[in-house]
């Protein structure tokens, strides 16, 4: 029957009081809505975290939870990287690498860097370049390394080096009976052009047997070192030319069996020979004799 | 008489700022119950016109918010009988419709059906002397319209300019740049009594609200029930409330008479209380679920149960049959409707081109009521339905809430009425600053 005494004389009567009225339109306003609903909370939102934050105590406790979850989360045994797995390299640089990584296994993936460890490794001298990539199921650093192949055998004062055929150091070497294979060159700033040194010796096939190295004289051009001393000396501008052109004098006159120290085309225009002492002598008896009989 | 329409006017100032702002609320008190619905003006539907759709007889521009009714408490006829009872249901409906617009609202347009509207025709004749009409003409004309005596105690509540003649063409709507020698206009006023207005602006004043319009109900009733050629070619709206029954009519788009027949809806009710003998409640409950106006062979078999709370058994579980029921009602809405053909006729509505009748109203849903009323009224009789209008909920939309949407309408485009044209200069206040500036105005 609760609905039917609903009626007019009811003595129910839902109206609002008259403050609950006027709270309700002060709450409409626009601007104490935006306060009460946003402004207030917000700052109180944002003293609370100020105040709680201005504790050193709580500052550290919020960080060593922070911490605490990132190792939790960092550890997992999903995410670790147990080992190093190295290929294309000889044991030295395999040593190398593993000695100038900076990481200790196993460690967490994300505490890997990959293209900064790329870079060390790289950076490395016999490494000419290196892939890196995590396997994660496995757990697996892999490391691909491409090591630089030596081309020549640099000797200076320091010492003898190995070096590619870009010039490129790769590493020290004690003795050049270890390295029967590779030419030989010398001279300040010969590692800069080896290359062309290597052109050379290609050109110089013909004489490959009796050369004994190249020398880079003077930052600018090459000698040919042949075994009993004897030189070649070079032009700067067209070098190879020159040794062809040599080459074939040697094949057409047999220039270099005779005896003759130097050979010298550093001015192409006017090729000067030097002769052996005794030679010398014998040269200038010859020329006597042959001028005496006239 | 310029102090006669200073509050009118203050009301359309303030009418003015809420349609700036954007927001207003319009309030139905009735007597059964309590409506408010909250408008937003943004001229969402501006758009629209133009392609064959045109005005949308004032539904553009103005959606629907916030709606909420309630039961009604403190008022009578229409009229407010107990203050703090009226001001709590009135603080209800607006609460609960502002809570639903979300949105804070202070200006109110009201309407109330009681008071005891009485309607004048008003006519003024002015000779115009500088041949062309303009608006300064249509405001001395206005002021020379002699007021009634209407009697102590009473306010203008409408005075809405319905005809305008020059010369002898009667009929002008707007007499604006046509040249005459003789300007006439009939007003229609429509006088209520000062005590409802005053307690109805301070109901709506102790819920921190400004009143800005107040209309008769029978009025908006009209506007919203009404189609278009009705209004033009002459209707009369017959609102059949809870308390008090409006009658309206309408010609050329302008209200010629309004009034209100002091019963309704609540009287049947009563009767059914007393002829039945069960509480008002229960007499409501019968009335909507099974009243009727025409008896039929079947309804003496039809038992309604008639149960009351009196604590004895035999009394409490009895049946009537239905066309006791209808015998009990019939008697009440026939005097009802025969006191709204009284009005009609001292109204002079037979001698208009059309003699349509619409009926609306909570009341207006009693079955059978559209017969009965062309036996008394006449022919032309329809039930009428308030226009939607934007966004108006489904349940606001019945006939019992025709006041309502016609209030939404009226605070849309509200007619022009005798405080909207400006004061003739010879009954100017002596603000000789505003004179000049007039002067100057008016000669150059």
């Amino acid at each position: 029957m609760s609905a039917m005494s609903d009626y007019r004389e009811s003595r129910h009567d839902p109206a609002p009081s008259r403050w609950s009225y006027r709270l309700l339109r002060m709450m409409l306003t626009p601007f104490l809505r935006r306060l009460v609903f946003f402004g207030i909370p917000a700052f109180a939102l944002a003293a609370g975290i100020g105040v709680y934050l201005s504790e050193q105590d709580n500052r550290d406790k919020l960080r060593m939870l922070y911490s605490e979850a990132r190792l939790l989360l960092t550890q997992h045994p999903e995410v670790m990287v147990n080992l190093m797995a190295i290929e294309g390299a000889s044991d030295m640089v395999d040593q190398d690498i593993r000695e100038v990584l900076p990481v200790d296994f196993p460690i967490s993936y994300f505490d890997i860097d990959l293209p900064q460890m790329r870079e060390i490794i790289v950076g490395l001298d016999p490494v000419k370049d290196a892939v890196l990539q995590l396997s994660m199921g496995a757990g697996i650093l892999q490391i691909e390394v491409t090591e630089r192949v030596p081309a020549a055998i640099w000797r200076h004062r320091g010492g003898l080096e190995l070096l590619d055929e870009t010039g490129a150091y790769v590493r020290t070497v004690a003795s050049r009976q270890d390295h029967q294979d590779l030419p030989l060159i010398a001279g300040i700033g010969a590692d800069t052009r080896v290359k062309e040194a290597l052109a050379l010796l290609v050109a110089g096939q013909p004489l490959a047997k009796r050369i004994r190295g190249l020398v880079y004289v003077g930052a600018r051009r090459w000698d040919v070192v042949l075994d009993n001393n004897q030189r070649l000396m070079l032009p700067e501008q067209g070098p190879i030319e020159t040794l062809e052109r040599i080459i074939a004098l040697d094949q057409a006159e047999d220039l270099l069996s005779r005896d003759i120290t130097v050979v010298d085309f550093r001015l192409v225009d006017r090729p000067t020979l030097r002769l052996v002492g005794r030679a010398m002598e014998d040269f200038r008896n010859i020329t006597f004799l042959k001028l005496g009989d006239q | 008489m310029s102090e006669l329409y200073e509050s009118q006017r203050t009301m359309r100032a303030m009418r003015k700022t809420a349609l700036q702002r954007g927001v207003i609320a319009v309030l139905d008190v009735g007597t059964t119950k309590i409506g408010c619905l909250i408008l937003r003006f943004d001229g969402i539907d501006r758009g629209e016109e133009g392609e064959g759709v045109g005005a949308l007889a004032g539904q553009s521009g103005f959606r629907v918010i916030g709606s909420a009714t309630t039961r009604s408490r403190g008022v009578e006829f229409g009229e407010i009988v107990s203050m703090p009872q009226a001001e709590r249901a009135i603080r209800t409906a607006l609460q609960s419709a502002q809570k639903l617009a979300n949105v804070r609202v202070d200006h109110v347009i009201a309407c109330f059906s009681g008071g005891t509207p009485r309607s004048y025709g008003v006519t003024g004749q002015v000779t115009v002397e500088n041949q062309i009409i303009s608006e300064q003409e249509i405001a001395q004309v206005m002021a020379d319209c002699d007021i009634p005596d209407f009697g102590e105690g009473r306010e203008v509540l409408h005075a809405q300019p319905v005809n305008f003649a020059l010369d002898h063409r009667s009929g002008l709507s707007d007499p604006r740049g046509q040249i005459g020698q003789k300007l006439g206009t009939d007003i229609h006023m429509l006088t209520v009594e000062e005590k409802a207005i005053r307690d109805l602006a301070y109901c709506v004043k102790r819920c921190d609200l400004e009143l800005a319009g107040v209309a008769s109900s029978a009025y908006a009733s009209g506007i919203s029930a009404l189609v278009e050629d009705e209004l033009e070619l002459g209707a009369a709206c017959i609102d059949i409330g809870g308390g008090s029954a409006g009658v309206s009519i309408f010609l050329k788009k302008h209200m010629i008479y309004a009034d209100t027949v002091r019963m309704g809806g609540e009287h049947i009710t009563r009767d059914i209380s007393m002829g039945l003998q069960v509480p008002m409640a229960v007499a409501e409950r019968i009335k909507t679920r099974s009243g009727g106006l025409i008896a039929t062979g079947m309804d003496d078999r039809e038992m309604i149960e008639a149960r009351s709370d009196t604590g004895d058994w035999e009394r409490d579980r009895r049946v009537v049959s239905r066309s006791e029921l209808i015998g009990i009602m019939r008697p009440r809405v026939e005097e009802i409707l025969e006191d709204v053909r009284a009005r009609l006729d001292v109204s002079g509505f037979d001698h208009l081109p059309s003699q349509q009748i619409v009926l609306t109203g909570g009341s207006s849903q009693i079955p059978g009521l559209d017969v009965l009323a062309s036996r008394i009224l006449g022919q032309q009789v329809r039930l009428g339905r308030p226009l939607r209008i934007h966004r108006l909920p489904q349940a606001n939309s019945g006939p019992s809430c025709a006041g309502l949407v016609g209030l939404s309408l009226f605070a849309a485009h509200p007619q022009d009425e005798w405080w909207d044209f400006e004061m003739p200069t010879q009954r100017y206040p002596t603000r000789t600053l505003k004179r000049a500036v007039r002067w100057f105005k008016e000669n150059w």
